[in-house]
């Protein structure tokens, strides 16, 4: 427990150790460990604004989606509508087309009733004509008769 | 132990005698009998008793060269790790070094309210420093001196924290920082402040001048003995422990335990230590620089 030189010689040591530590040791590393801190700090602020951005990108598109939307659902409407027109419209045109269709049925019909008349008319004067020649039993004289038979067919 | 003729004193006061090297007086007499000539002789003392007759004019090589050893080491390591300190992702080493860094930057900032590039360092280093200083009591007490014994060495303290000369060493340095960081910052002021503290009457300056004075030295003083008397105590009872396992087989293993027990509640008391010098310091440099 002498008190000696040895205190001389640490009081030189630790100042020589204090300066060391104070030229070459604590600055390189505060300053990395300040410059990292700052690297987070601002990597985080990046992150802030990233989610911030995304956050409102994301409002943007459902703001999009729901304009689009209302445009799709007026496309449809309008398509409805315009199908509705068209189905219309060819209803329409059908009954159109069946009532002209009906008119010259009708008038064919009646084109082949007046000629099947007309056909039946002359032959009825000759089978009248032929019966009553088998009923007589006597031939008639067309010519005679022919005024007759005309006048009974026209009546028919 | 070291020499199995040793009686129990004997060892202990071994294990307690630091490898001295000073200048014995002229035409004193040696523990062979030899006189040493006219003008004295730088010589390594045998024994405390030489060691303690050589006066100021001695070293402690062990105190000094382990102390100095591992200073080195500190600034080694701390270096190695400064030169390739980067913004970029720390790992191993790095991350352990940049955790007492930053320990000791937010100790510092919460506890030194003024600009002083100094501080910091300075408590790193004495932080550091100690608390290797101290670790050395970890080391069993006897591998390191019986492998000096087999080199030719005679007596080896490796703690160096358990030599007052050291602590006293370190407390003066500080000494030094708070007497020309007071007079940097107050200058005349630090005059006043030794010579009108506490009672502001020119009649009572003796008193207020020996009060601040004692007030002063008793900070290097605390610093220095708190940490000895802390470090010696732990030794000592390590070297009881040692001393334990000497005296036969059935106290093998309660000196075992022992030893265990104390080991482990010494690593506490090492790095609390370490701090509270450093914290110490810091304190009493704050007030330093504190200008009323």
């Amino acid at each position: 427990m002498n008190i000696n030189l040895t205190l001389i010689g640490q009081v030189i040591a630790f100042f020589g150790f204090v300066i060391f530590c104070m030229k070459y040791v604590w600055p390189p590393i505060i300053a990395a460990m300040h410059e990292r801190e700052q690297k987070i700090a601002d990597g985080l602020a990046a992150a802030d604004r990233a989610s911030h951005d995304l956050e409102l990108a994301q409002e943007k598109a459902l703001d999009r989606l729901k304009e689009a939307k209302v445009e799709a659902a007026g496309i449809v409407d309008l398509a409805n509508r315009r199908a509705s027109q068209i189905v219309e419209e060819a209803k329409n045109a059908a009954l159109v087309e069946a009532e002209r269709v009906k008119t010259s049925a009708r008038a064919e019909i009646e084109q082949e009733t007046n000629r099947a008349r007309e056909t039946l008319r002359s032959q009825v004067a000759v089978l009248s004509l032929v019966g009553a020649e088998k009923v007589l039993g006597a031939t008639v004289d067309k010519q005679a008769h022919a005024d007759l038979v005309n006048q009974l067919a026209a009546e028919l | 132990m070291a020499g199995d003729n040793q009686t129990v004193s004997e060892y202990i006061v071994h294990h307690l005698t630091n490898l001295t090297y000073g200048k014995l007086p002229g035409g004193y007499e040696r523990y062979d009998g030899s006189v040493v000539a006219d003008g004295g002789a730088w010589v390594m003392a045998h024994g405390g008793a030489e060691a303690a007759d050589m006066g100021f004019t001695a070293v402690h090589v062990d105190s000094m060269a382990w102390s100095i050893g591992l200073g080195v080491l500190f600034s080694a390591l701390f270096f190695r790790v400064a030169r390739k300190a980067s913004s970029g992702v720390p790992s191993g080493f790095v991350n352990a070094v940049e955790m007492i860094v930053q320990f000791i930057d937010n100790t510092v900032r919460d506890t030194f309210h003024g600009r002083n590039p100094l501080i910091a360092p300075l408590a790193l280093t004495i932080f550091v420093w100690i608390f290797l200083m101290n670790l050395m009591d970890l080391v069993p007490v006897d591998i390191v001196p019986e492998l000096m014994m087999l080199l030719g060495v005679e007596y080896q303290k490796i703690v160096p924290s358990t030599d007052p000369n050291i602590t006293f060493g370190l407390s003066i340095g500080v000494l030094i920082l708070i007497l020309f960081y007071s007079i940097k910052v107050k200058g005349f002021g630090f005059a006043k402040e030794l010579a009108l503290n506490p009672f502001n009457h020119p009649v009572f300056i003796p008193v207020n001048l020996f009060m601040e004075i004692v007030g002063l030295l008793a900070k290097p003083f605390s610093l220095a003995l708190r940490l000895f008397g802390n470090m010696y105590a732990g030794e000592m009872i390590f070297i009881l422990i040692a001393a334990l396992f000497g005296a036969g087989m059935a106290w093998m293993v309660p000196a075992g335990i022992l030893q265990i027990g104390w080991a482990i509640f010494h690593i506490l008391v090492i790095t609390l230590q370490a701090f509270i010098f450093m914290v110490l310091t810091i304190v009493y440099l704050s007030m330093a620089h504190e200008d009323h």
